[in-house]
């Protein structure tokens, strides 16, 4: 029986741990700064929604700890010494490890804006950050403004969130418009309309140049750096990214770039230490996938995988076929294989593009400008089978295919209004021009 | 779990405060309220039928302005904003007095009717039922009982909460149709036929009030002697009710259960779910979710079910007779005949679904057991005891505590603290039938997309029968269970597209998986395949 012991209490540590459990008679140990329990992190915007309170959020009910024998720490790691197979916390105690998984997540991205650490401006990725949301940002007589720095998916449910509670926001966009770094144009074009009809003040192309400090210290304003022009607010969100959460490894002698390195075993260069979830970086990226990938679901993945080589049977990390969801706002976001944007798209890459007349509803299909292999969807407003996709994408199906079999991939309610014919009437017209 | 809230909700800020139509359409309709309970304190109003016609048409009124207060100015999408800073929707103090308002309502309408105003032996009715005297003559020609004013209101209750479901859900075409069909039955078949139906009775022609969809076993005195004899004796409309009674119990229901799920009943045509659906949607978020809710679920609905077959069985048995040439259908007949039904149902159940059944299969065997020892008990039993009690006592005992105590005082009185739904999870014998064979024989289930779980939590939160939705959904498998009465609202909540109602193949219904979808398909294959 080996004694394994996790730093992180995220979906890639928890997975791990439950399948340890299912895979062995191991003895887990599973340690957090952050909470006593797992919570989804996803979720933390539906309570300061006020849509769930803080324990729905949870998954798992207290007796399945005990149950399943994995022993839950609430500590602060700051210290891991390899050589003598130990972690050590703040208060100085040693916990001994077998094998030792690093599932320490991620940290918002601050870029040395002047600023950035005073009273009032956050993140919001943990637990502690929706405390720091609730006390900045109760209501709009305490908050009269908030500004979102950084157009990605956690900028823009920061920008719900507050709308929630009627506070006025401006959201500042480095790009010309939003998240146009991953969606391609006509898609990325459908969302900035879709923010501003919820009142948010969206302000792209635009960079933070400062932010400014009333006399007790909390930030009184922004000024943008294009402008010059200067917000008020009582708020800041800083949303421009996450970064692997591993500043306590400087000293411990594990190998880091921007994340924990390791190999497709999730090994790390110390012996018995790994590392999965947003922390990992892998030394060659895997496919077109980043190195780090900082998604709920390859953080499941690879505690999945690094479950069965601490268990005896040595497995890569392999993931399959990409795929992703959002929500933004009222549209639901999903994708399935590879639709690079307009920026980042290779020259082999062509898309289909179908929006819905007056709907915000729109599909873009990626397919190989020589074979006319399907490549990947995006689809906003209409839910899609992944099983179907994803066999799809094995098979390596045409684009003719799949516009042709769409319906078999919905996944939207029943009685739901298809569209599949004005999508299959829209290809063909693209065809007929492109020929 | 709840602390008592002293925020009354009417000030304050978003999303927890109420806008200025809100607070009108609580104006409006607590002023209809307001004119009832007046009524009630026995507040003689001259204009009767004009005056009723205010009440009732200010609750409506009332209902659709705040409906255009909250979603009025909104887009397509979900409307949960809020819930659990509301002092109603989060057991705070509103929660509390709506509550116990609602329970005292119960309660008097099922014990002390004549504090409505019951004009008790044939004398005028009085008070609150003598406000609905005009409306009861222009339906079905006579004056009000505590039952029609109870209809009436409900129905109300099912068309103004309805149409605000509705428009809550305006993206989502499954929501409003069903809303649609539970308006339409309530109305339709609960409400205006059968009055309208009480005119055709005469002297000597009698039907009972007949609610076509109101099946056996949540009717639980569709097979009562006097409701039998008065249909029988109704001649060719009342054996019509009769055999479509019977037919819907054994045939229809387990065909579109087969099909469609329980859901067809539930959340399409039930009333008792109408309600729910409609005036209680504001509570679904309070059901209980924990293992130990689910265990005592599954004790007390199906003792229930227990109990009501056996009532129903001593009932039945005490007006047969012992005489074969006088109609072939004796006691004795009819006992066996229970005993050899259910027993060839429990064979064929444990015979073919015995992989999925594991230890269920020793309670339902325990109940089964209860059955036949009752029925043995029935044919012993000199005259119509059975055991210590009489067949009428039983069913005296069933109708307070099922029909009565439970589905009224606690399953909708209680609405603002357990949750919208107590009732068809806990007690009714109906729902217990259903889901059984939505369990074992049926097309439908809630399937999961995949690896789409991001384990947020809204599907169970917002699941009304305190099913844990995301347990199944964060590990890519199907939701099959008895309790679930495809309200469709997890699905319609997840933020990421991960749950799909639906009747397919039984083939593959029940998936566990361990690896999810999107991770190395050979991880796959070993965790999943050759476990």
């Amino acid at each position: 029986m080996k004694n394994i012991v996790i730093i992180g209490n995220g979906i890639a540590g928890v997975t791990a741990a439950r399948h340890i459990r299912k895979l062995s008679d191991h003895k887990i140990t599973i340690i957090s700064a952050e909470t006593d329990y797992f919570f989804s992190r996803t979720a933390l915007m539906y309570v300061y929604m006020g849509h769930m309170k803080f324990e729905h959020t949870q998954p798992y009910e207290k007796y399945f700890w005990k149950k399943n024998r994995i022993d839950l720490k609430r500590a602060y790691i700051n210290q891991i010494l390899t050589e003598a197979k130990e972690v050590v916390t703040t208060d100085a105690e040693r916990i001994p490890y077998d094998s030792l998984i690093i599932a320490t997540g991620s940290k918002p991205n601050k870029f040395g804006w002047p600023g950035q650490d005073l009273d009032g401006v956050q993140g919001l990725y943990s637990y502690q950050d929706l405390e720091k949301l609730e006390a900045n940002a109760p209501n709009k007589d305490i908050c009269n403004r908030a500004v979102i720095v950084g157009g990605g998916l956690i900028g823009i449910e920061m920008a719900e969130m507050l709308r929630t509670r009627d506070i006025p926001v401006t959201f500042l966009v480095r790009e010309d418009s939003f998240w146009n770094g991953v969606l391609p144009s006509g898609e990325s074009e459908m969302i900035n309309k879709h923010i501003k009809s919820h009142h948010i003040d969206l302000r792209l192309g635009v960079n933070l140049e400062e932010i400014t400090a009333d006399e007790h210290g909390r930030v009184k304003a922004i000024k943008i750096a294009e402008t010059g022009e200067i917000i008020e607010c009582n708020v800041v969100g800083l949303t421009a990214g996450v970064s692997p959460n591993i500043d306590f490894l400087k000293e411990s002698g594990i190998e880091l770039g921007r994340g924990v390195k390791v190999n497709r075993l999730l090994e790390t260069n110390a012996k018995d230490v790994y590392a999965i979830g947003d922390c990992a970086e892998q030394h060659d990226p895997i496919g077109s996938r980043r190195p780090i990938e900082a998604v709920w679901y390859t953080g499941r993945m690879m505690g999945e995988t690094v479950a069965q080589t601490i268990c005896g049977n040595d497995t890569e990390y392999n993931p399959g076929h990409w795929f992703n969801s959002a929500k933004f706002l009222d549209i639901e976001y999903q994708t399935y294989g590879w639709v690079f944007s307009n920026k980042s798209k290779k020259d082999n890459e062509l898309h289909f593009h179908w929006k819905h007349p007056e709907k915000d509803m729109c599909i873009t299909v990626a397919y190989d400008a020589i074979t006319n292999t399907f490549l990947g969807i995006n689809t906003f407003g209409i839910r899609m089978r992944h099983e179907v996709f994803d066999q799809w994408l094995t098979n390596k199906v045409s684009v003719a295919f799949v516009i042709e079999h769409l319906k078999e991939a919905n996944f939207d309610p029943e009685f739901y209004t298809h569209f599949e014919k004005e999508i299959i009437r829209a290809y063909q017209v693209q065809q007929t021009i492109n020929a | 779990m709840s602390t008592l809230q002293k925020d009354m909700s009417l000030t304050g800020q978003a999303p927890k405060s109420l806008n200025t139509t809100q607070k009108i359409g609580t104006i409006v309709g607590m002023t209809g309220l307001i004119i009832l309970v007046l009524a009630a304190f026995n507040i003689n109003f001259p204009n009767k039928p004009i005056w009723l016609t205010i009440s009732l048409l200010a609750i409506v009124m009332g209902v659709a302005v705040f409906t255009k207060g909250a979603y009025g100015n909104k887009q397509e999408g979900i409307k949960n904003d809020g819930v659990w800073f509301k002092s109603i929707s989060s057991r705070g103090f509103l929660a509390w007095l709506a509550g116990i308002a609602l329970t005292g309502f119960y309660i008097v309408l099922y014990f002390f009717a004549e504090l409505l105003g019951l004009g008790v032996d044939g004398a005028a009715n009085t008070g609150l039922i003598s406000l609905f005297d005009p409306l009861s003559r222009f339906l079905n020609g006579g004056q009000a009982s505590q039952w029609f004013v109870y209809g009436t209101l409900y129905t109300i209750a099912i068309l103004a909460f309805g149409y605000k479901f509705i428009n809550k859900y305006k993206h989502n075409r499954y929501e409003q149709l069903r809303t649609a069909s539970v308006m339409f039955f309530q109305t339709a078949f609960a409400f205006v036929i059968p009055e309208l139906m009480a005119r055709l009775n005469t002297d000597d022609f009698s039907l009972p009030y007949n609610d076509l969809k109101n099946m056996w076993p949540l009717n639980y005195y569709a097979f009562d002697q006097w409701r039998v004899d008065e249909l029988i004796n109704a001649q060719t409309v009342g054996i019509v009710f009769l055999i479509f009674g019977i037919l819907s119990i054994f045939v229809v229901s387990p065909i579109l259960t087969y099909k469609y799920g329980k859901r067809w009943y539930c959340s399409w045509v039930c009333g008792c779910g109408g309600l729910a659906e409609t005036a209680g949607d504001a509570f679904r978020q309070l059901s209980d979710k924990s293992m130990n809710a689910w265990k005592i679920e599954r004790w007390v609905i199906h003792s229930v079910l227990v109990f009501s077959v056996v009532m129903t069985t001593a009932v039945i048995s005490t007006y047969l007779g012992y005489d074969d040439s006088k109609y072939w259908l004796t006691k004795d007949v009819f006992l066996t005949g229970v005993a050899v039904f259910l027993g060839l149902l429990f064979a064929a159940i444990w015979y073919f679904k015995r992989d999925e059944l594991a230890k269920d299969a020793q309670y339902g065997a325990i109940g089964y057991l209860v059955v036949v020892l009752s029925l043995i008990g029935i044919h012993y039993a000199s005259s119509s005891t059975l055991f210590l009690f009489e067949a009428g006592t039983l069913r005296t005992v069933y109708g307070f505590l099922i029909g009565s105590v439970f589905s009224g005082v606690i399953g909708t009185g209680f609405y603002p603290i357990f949750g919208n739904r107590v009732w068809c999870r806990m007690g009714c014998p109906m729902a217990a039938i259903l889901g059984m064979q939505q369990r074992l024989f049926s097309k439908f289930r809630i399937t999961t997309n995949g690896g789409q779980c991001i384990s947020c939590g809204n599907c169970s939160t917002y699941c009304e029968m305190g099913i844990d939705v995301r347990a199944y959904a964060q590990k890519g498998e199907n939701i099959v269970r008895s309790s679930c009465v495809g309200c469709g609202v997890c699905s319609a909540v997840c933020p990421r597209g991960v749950l799909k109602l639906e009747n397919d193949s039984q083939d593959g219904r029940i998936n566990p998986t361990e690896v999810l979808l999107g991770n190395d398909v050979d991880l796959m294959e070993l965790m999943n395949h050759n476990k």
